[in-house]
């Protein structure tokens, strides 16, 4: 437990600067985009005069320089203030706390399938390295992490929701239905069905690959050997023994796969209409909106430094070496 | 002279319904079957609703059904209009006002009745300071006098032409409710997302991301309507997402195009399934080349007269918008047949004489077959603009001009076409809003500041087009107001100060059980009282 403590504690402290310099890197990149709020608003209003214009910058505070802005907003969000989000006209933190349960859903239901698909058929696939079934399943799952996700977003939608009509086409819920409690959650489980099998099928491949190499390696060690010449089962050398050695990588690979999800999200959101953060995200691009992108890609920040947290206090539980060498240096 | 207008049919129900008549018509709704929900796509959710205030397409496509305008567009009302919150206007001979009388027994959503005190307000505090098109439009308007509950008379500082006030009353006259503004900071009133209007439907519910619900207002001022229950806009940001979901019968009606142009000949054919081309030829958009003149090659009129003659308008209508849009002749479109006129100098596309044009111009082609490179922008917002912006590339390497394409989303288009100034020429979708002092004159005019956007940014200058523009602004006279644009569009085709390629109307895609689509040329922007769903 003192280990953990000590992880814990590095990590808290480690994540100060790696936010500032998030937090810095958006607003500059937004900076520097062409164009800014009142541009992109004027679109949406087929044009106005130079007066309203200028209005709208003093608004908005745009006439003030990037720097001054910046420090407002550092200031802001010293006291856990978000800001207030320019293209929807709404506390930063208000949208974020709607759109993020969405997205979370999404992602963990998505990295459930991925994780435990992909580590089902990665033993299948390693249970008989170079076997028919081991190429046949790496060539599938290559195969499939080489599909742009959007893609097979629509060719699921087109097969199960047009064609066949099984599954509803997009959204997270049946909109004004008025559905509660269990009903409310079945049908928001029948409308995640697809986009949870678009994204998470892209992902499937890697972990397919990692389990499969991971239980390549371990295969020819000495302890597997032994476990043969006692006489036990192939299934029971493939599960407990194989399989769990190879196991550890696995978790390395969810942590950094947190991270892709979420930019994979963006895009399936946007072919799902479901209301998440990589459609606030790519909204708040568009129509440069600085606090709420900053708010977006500082929770995702957060949110990525705490699945990385998680998986190392899982490693540190899952292998003993982990943690105490660190913690005497 | 004193133009009395109120539409012929406005007058014919109004002795028979005591002018609290049906705009729609009455025949056509007694048949259709009342009731249900309309789900319709939508792909944008504007941050601020209030028509009044932003107008709009994007906003008026939701916001229309729950605030109305004095008048709306009409195919066959006089002028082109028919009643809403006004039963008739009336111009005075000096053009320094306006009579409405307004309709009786009208109330808002909250219960409140609709007076004139309404009317005064929104033109003064919001039509004029506040909205986008009424700001130049009521920039004049002094004074609003409200003698009783029903009569709204708008004084102006300056003579004001009723032609254009007239024109103007679709777009920018949605009346708010003074009680829920007035004292308030109506920039960001909350009524500005929770509407409170008069019309048809109410606004009940947003869950942002997701939809939009109007809901039937019982006490509608048309007793007849509205027909349907409720509407509900859901919102799909896919581009392929409304066809797909129209297929799955999950939403019943996608306007504004939002199934894509390629997408229409396979749809056409699904059972149960129509496309409607019609219902925004009061919408029409232009798809025009605009010149930064600051290029001295560009400052050259024959230069520019070889590029009018590089562009083969026909392969533009038919390859780039399938057909679904018209090549334009100047810069107002057929659909406005008020100002329209055919007599203006054209250019066949003809690449022989378009090289010719430019070898006199005096821009030889080197060894390469270059005779001077530029930067095109094609405005983002369209599929088509884009599409037009690789076809342009293509037509003018044929006449020796070697364009770089620069591409933009709409923020960096915006700052760069219209307040860097940094283009030589740009692609750019302005809409025709019914009078050519609303939205078109500005693409010519000099002396605008840099920023303004959908404005002559190319630095054009010309005392000619300037001068009737000044006149036409102050020319009381209908006829001699209609015959300055009409030498307005001659000017511009001569001169081309810009380059009008091709006018599009938008398609609404809707499954059969939709009825009463289009019934009016600003269908898709109006308030569906009289849309109906069968069985």
């Amino acid at each position: 437990m003192k280990r953990i403590a000590a992880l814990l504690r590095r990590r808290a402290i480690t994540a100060v600067p790696v936010l500032l310099i998030v937090i810095a890197a958006t607003f500059l990149l937004l900076e520097h985009a062409p164009g800014d709020a009142v541009d992109s608003y004027l679109v949406s209003l087929g044009g106005g005069d130079a007066k309203l214009a200028a209005e709208l910058r003093a608004q908005y505070g745009l006439d003030q320089s990037g720097f001054a802005r910046f420090r407002l907003y550092l200031s802001a969000l010293a006291r856990f203030d978000l800001g207030w989000s320019v293209a929807f006209d709404r506390p930063v933190i208000d949208l974020v706390r709607e759109r993020l349960p969405n997205t979370l859903l999404l992602m963990a239901s998505a990295t459930a399938l991925s994780f435990g698909l992909g580590s089902l058929l990665g033993i299948a696939a390693g249970a008989r390295p170079g076997s028919l079934r081991d190429r046949a399943l790496s060539i599938g799952a290559l195969a499939l992490y080489a599909v742009p996700g959007f893609w097979l977003g629509l060719v699921l939608v087109l097969f199960f929701s047009v064609q066949l009509r099984w599954l509803p086409l997009a959204g997270m819920e049946t909109i004004a239905s008025g559905k509660q409690g269990l009903e409310r959650a079945l049908d928001i489980a029948r409308h995640l069905v697809l986009p949870v099998t678009a994204l998470g099928f892209i992902y499937l491949a890697l972990f397919l690959r990692v389990m499969r190499s991971g239980m390549a390696e371990v295969w020819p060690l000495d302890f597997v050997l032994f476990a043969r010449s006692k006489g036990l089962s192939r299934t029971r050398i493939v599960w407990r023994h194989v399989a769990r050695n190879a196991l550890l990588p696995l978790v390395t690979v969810l942590g950094l796969q947190a991270a892709a999800m979420l930019g994979g999200s963006v895009v399936i959101e946007s072919v799902f209409a479901i209301p998440g953060f990589g459609r606030l995200a790519q909204e708040a691009v568009s129509d440069r909106d600085a606090p709420l992108l900053v708010g977006v890609i500082l929770t995702s920040a957060v949110l990525v430094i705490l699945v990385n947290l998680t998986v190392d206090i899982v490693y540190a539980l899952l292998d003993p070496r982990i943690g105490s060498g660190e913690e005497g240096a | 002279m004193t133009v009395l207008t109120l539409s012929r049919r406005g007058l014919l129900k109004g002795a028979a319904l005591g002018l609290l008549a049906s705009t729609a018509p009455i025949a056509v709704m007694a048949a259709a079957a009342k009731g249900g929900r309309l789900v319709v796509a939508a792909d944008s959710e504007p941050k601020n609703l209030n028509p009044a205030i932003v107008a709009s397409n994007g906003v008026f496509y939701i916001a229309s059904k729950v605030i109305e305008p004095l008048a709306e567009a009409s195919y066959d009302g006089k002028d082109g209009l028919e009643p809403r919150l006004a039963v008739s206007w009336e111009g005075a001979q000096d053009g320094r006002s306006v009579t409405f009388k307004l309709r009786e027994g009208v109330t808002w959503h909250d219960g409140k009745p609709f007076t004139s005190a309404d009317v005064a307000f929104s033109a003064l505090e919001v039509w004029k300071k506040l909205q986008n098109i009424g700001r130049s439009v009521f920039a004049n308007l002094e004074t609003v006098e409200t003698p009783d509950a029903a009569t709204a008379i708008f004084r102006f500082s300056k003579p004001t032409p009723f032609q254009l006030i007239r024109n103007a009353l679709p777009v920018a006259t949605s009346v708010i409710p003074r009680h829920l503004y007035e004292g308030t900071d109506i920039a960001t009133n909350p009524a500005n997302t929770r509407l409170v209007g008069t019309g048809p439907f109410k606004f009940t519910e947003y869950k942002p991301g997701e939809y939009y619900r109007l809901t039937r207002n019982e006490a509608y001022w048309n007793k007849q309507a509205p027909l349907l229950d409720e509407i509900v806009y859901r919102v799909l940001p896919d581009r392929a997402g409304a066809g797909a979901a129209l297929e799955a019968e999950e939403i019943q009606l996608a306007a504004f195009s939002a199934v894509p142009l390629a997408d229409l000949a396979r749809i056409s054919k699904v059972a149960g399934i129509k496309v409607i081309s019609r219902g925004y030829e009061a919408l029409t958009y232009q798809l025009i080349v605009e010149i930064n003149h600051r290029r001295k090659e560009l400052a050259d009129l024959k230069v520019r007269q070889a590029i009018a003659h590089a562009i083969d308008r026909k392969f533009v209508v038919d390859t780039i918008f399938l057909g679904y849009a018209a090549a334009s002749t100047g810069p107002v479109p057929r659909n406005a047949p008020e100002f329209y006129t055919a007599d203006v100098p054209t250019y066949d596309f003809d690449v022989a004489k378009a090289n010719a044009l430019l070898d006199e111009a005096g821009y030889k082609a080197g060894a390469d077959g270059k005779r001077f490179s530029l930067k095109l922008l094609p405005a983002p917002y369209f599929n088509e603009t884009r599409q037009f912006g690789a076809y342009l590339r293509q037509a003018l390497a044929a006449i020796g001009i070697d364009a770089e394409l620069v591409n933009n989303d709409s923020a960096a288009h915006q700052k760069a076409v219209y307040t860097d100034h940094a283009f030589d020429l740009a692609v750019a979708p302005p809409v025709f809003r019914g009078d050519p002092a609303i939205s078109t004159t500005i693409l010519v005019q000099s002396g605008l500041p840099a920023g303004v956007g959908f404005s002559n940014q190319g630095g054009y200058v010309s005392s000619t087009l300037d001068s009737i523009i000044a006149k036409a602004a102050e020319t009381i006279d209908t006829d001699a107001r209609t015959a300055l644009y009409k030498d307005f569009q001659k000017q511009v085709v001569a001169d081309l100060p810009l380059i009008n390629v091709a006018e599009w109307g938008f398609i609404t895609v809707a499954r059969d059980t939709v009825e009463n689509v289009p019934s009016n040329p600003r269908w898709a922007v109006s308030n569906w009282a009289d849309t109906a769903l069968k069985g």
